[in-house]
């Protein structure tokens, strides 16, 4: 891994030129039997792959409308192709987004369309090669699902949705990803991604207590597995133990303590990320995404409020209400929904992020800071993907944007923008999201990182920007992993609710 | 020939109407398991049903993405629509005041459009990113438009046709009372791109229009939190265990 190196920053943002093949390869890692078993889906790649993929097709797009018109709609019009960090990154042509689409539209063709079966050469139609299931396993692993191209194409159409139902296609003949898919099932097995068991996190929690109990003199608890607290917090296992994401987590807890909010945390249910998206699987997803509901219905909460972390916001916000009834507005004959929608409390929202509750509480007055500490940094904000293109904050368009950038100006007194045409919806992936985050594609990880990194450089350059806050724990991973690779210090990436932590003043008000 | 050509529309109209019947029929049945709508998304069906007409009438997406692509797409789909509203008056009998009174926009119209067409066909030749996308369809494609403008604006400005016996061609399709269709080279071509063009409508990538009001990422209200939301496949997993 030491020949990566960075790419050159373009001097202007121009459009790069074309690198046939500079990403061709064997893609990442490959699930091992083991893996695959563990999550119900082949070991290897099965004899009749062929068949097997085409009826898979076949089944998703009967299930899915997005797939089965995005294959239809695109008319190769191009306003996508320079969206994607990862073609401006790599160059490589199969990088821009419809041209990654083509990958599996071309196969669409050829099988479920009269023209490609008549004449395929015409319509760009081919057959399901094995050298083609090699290149879906290849690019399909070079996309982020950040849904960049989705925000300009005139159709809406989605290369996530593309790249997901790809994945679901390679899952179900035994070609899976060994990163994505060993994480899954260590959820299923051990609760969270990491693989952290209940006893060790029992004393993470423990060791917190006594390190802010140091730092600030103040009893802050980290509680566990408290049956009739009021609020669940569910928040990506990387808050229990990687830096930066540690120091968000201390800052959740200071917003409880210093709100008087009873909480916990689920030793059974200690994960918020849900990889089953980033397969594509709705069995997987849902799966994943029912032991929250399993531990709100045991811990009898009221409340459920999700930590920072990107994709598992958009899960939950978009997703939890269908997948586990975490949520509202079930119809009455819903059992499984109304059996946990009863038991929460719907004066607020349900799933509620993390950021929202502590705006909701600076909006009632219930916190008070000391912005002061916050001013050896000068802060930027960091729109993470599935925040920012598939997910919403506060009840109204746009909250996602407003309300982190609101608590940093609340708790911190030098707040800079980066270049708006790479902020909001949109703003670039770090290059690390949806399913990529794996020392098997650090490569492509750098180069995605690109855009990301030239506007980080600009606002450094013209304000001394130091600080680069975000609210999800692929970014501050990714970022942490990246950054020194582009010259940056490590420490510059941090949490939102680390800048909380700083500036909160605990106890006396 | 004018047998031929009245087999041909009438064969052209059916395959247009079965196929694209089936094919948004096919789009309307398959459900969409989750909610996907792409930022910027309204709370509200009012504010889906906006963001729609904003993507419609003035491709507000396109629009922020390339303004090239979009002036010249705009161009050609503005002039598009009015040169088919021009058109009506030979369907029609009396003619609507107002499919009267455009009639001198839409043929200027014919010309603005083979601009677009030229304009977008230069771009998927010479810009190098739009030409590694494109297939021999893609400009096939352009290639009919510009045959159709073409032949149109030859009947238009240069080789009159007898417009008043087309229309009685056409009114005659309608009322199942064949009349004859004068005899030009322009006219035989104009139609001829014309029935094709509807024919491949529904299996081509002209499904664009229908598939954007399908589009999910486009159609959907953002309140996954206020209502539940889900499909028929996916609420039998529920009853399973």
């Amino acid at each position: 891994m030491a020949d990566i190196a960075a790419p050159a920053y373009r001097v202007i943002p121009i459009i790069p030129v074309l690198k046939p093949g500079a990403m061709e390869g064997k893609g990442p890692f490959i699930a091992s039997d083991k893996i695959q078993e563990a999550i119900g889906f082949p070991g290897q790649l099965v004899e009749d792959w062929h068949d097997r993929a085409i009826a898979k097709m076949g089944d998703l797009l009967g299930k899915y409308r997005s797939l089965k018109v995005y294959m239809d709609a695109c008319v190769h019009c191009g306003a996508c192709s320079d969206k994607c960090h990862y073609f401006i990154g790599t160059q490589d042509p199969k990088n821009m987004p419809v041209a990654r689409q083509d990958l599996m539209r071309s196969v669409y063709r050829r099988y479920f369309t009269w023209p490609g079966k008549l004449f395929p050469w015409l319509v760009g139609a081919r057959d399901l090669t094995r050298e083609v299931l090699d290149e879906w396993h290849n690019y399909f692993h070079q996309c982020s699902e950040c849904r960049r191209c989705s925000v300009f194409c005139p159709y809406g159409i989605d290369t996530a949705e593309v790249t997901m139902a790809a994945r679901e296609i390679l899952d179900s003949v035994g070609y899976g990803q060994k990163y994505s898919n060993e994480i899954i099932g260590k959820v299923h097995k051990i609760g969270n991604n990491l693989g952290l068991p209940a006893p060790a996190l029992r004393d993470t929690l423990e060791g917190l207590e006594e390190d802010v109990k140091e730092a600030t003199g103040i009893d802050v608890r980290f509680p566990m597995d408290v049956k009739g607290a009021e609020v669940l917090l569910i928040t990506p296992s990387a808050d229990f133990f990687a830096e930066p994401h540690i120091d968000s987590l201390i800052g959740y807890a200071k917003v409880f303590h210093a709100t008087g909010t009873s909480w916990t945390l689920s030793s059974m249910s200690s994960e918020a990320a849900n990889f089953g998206m980033f397969i594509g699987n709705y069995e997987q997803l849902r799966k994943i995404a029912l032991r929250i509901r399993q531990a709100a219905l045991e811990l009898g909460v009221k409340r459920i409020v999700v930590g920072e972390c990107g994709h598992a916001w958009r899960v939950a916000y978009s997703f939890w209400n269908t997948l586990s009834g975490v949520g509202d507005g079930a119809d009455e004959t819903d059992q499984f929904a109304m059996m946990l929608q009863k038991q929460l409390d719907h004066r607020y929202k349900q799933p509620m992020h993390i950021c929202e509750f502590t705006w909701d509480m600076i909006g009632q007055g219930a916190l008070s800071f000391d912005k002061e500490a916050n001013d050896k940094h000068i802060i930027t904000f960091h729109d993470s993907c599935n925040v920012a293109r598939g997910s919403s904050m506060g009840g109204y368009p746009g909250g996602q944007f407003d309300i982190p950038r609101n608590i940093i100006k609340a708790v911190a007194n030098n707040f800079v923008e980066m270049s708006p045409a790479t902020t909001h919806e949109r703003t670039f992936c770090c290059g690390g999201g949806g399913g990529v985050l794996t020392d098997d594609l650090l490569d492509l990880r750098v180069k995605g990182a690109l855009p990301r990194m030239e506007v980080l450089q600009q606002v450094k350059d013209e304000h001394g920007v130091n600080f680069m806050a975000c609210i999800c724990a692929i970014c501050k991973a990714q970022f942490t992993k990246v950054m020194p690779i582009y010259g940056f210090d490590r420490k510059m990436v941090g949490g939102v609710h680390q800048l909380v932590s700083n500036a909160i003043k605990l106890g006396a008000k | 020939m004018s047998t031929l050509f009245a087999i041909l529309l009438y064969l052209a109209t059916l395959v247009f109407v079965v196929g694209l019947a089936y094919r948004v029929n096919a789009y309307a049945r398959t459900p969409a398991p989750l909610k996907i709508p792409t930022t910027p998304a309204p709370n509200t069906t009012g504010g889906v049903v906006l963001r729609m007409s904003r993507e419609v009438l003035f491709f507000e997406s396109l629009f922020k993405a390339n303004l090239w692509t979009w002036g010249l797409g705009w161009l050609f789909h503005a002039s598009l629509a009015l040169v088919l509203l021009r058109h009506l008056r030979y369907f029609i009998e009396p003619v609507w005041t107002w499919v009267a009174l455009i009639q001198p926009f839409g043929m200027y119209a014919g010309i603005t459009m083979l601009l677009g067409v030229a304009g977008l066909w230069g771009r998927r030749i010479f810009v190098e990113r739009i030409r590694y996308i494109s297939t021999p369809s893609d400009h096939l494609m352009l290639a009919l438009f510009m045959v159709i403008a073409l032949s149109g604006l030859t009947m238009t400005f240069a080789a009159h046709t007898d417009v008043i016996s087309v229309k009685g061609f056409m009114l005659g399709l309608m009322y199942f009372d064949w009349q004859v269709l004068p005899a030009s080279i322009a006219l035989y071509a104009h139609l001829l791109m014309v029935a094709v063009l509807l024919m491949i409508f529904p299996v081509s990538k002209l499904l664009h229009a229908p598939g954007v009001f399908f589009s999910p990422s486009r159609n959907q209200a953002d309140n996954p939190r206020e209502k539940r939301h889900i499909a028929a496949w996916a609420k039998q997993l529920e009853s399973e265990n």
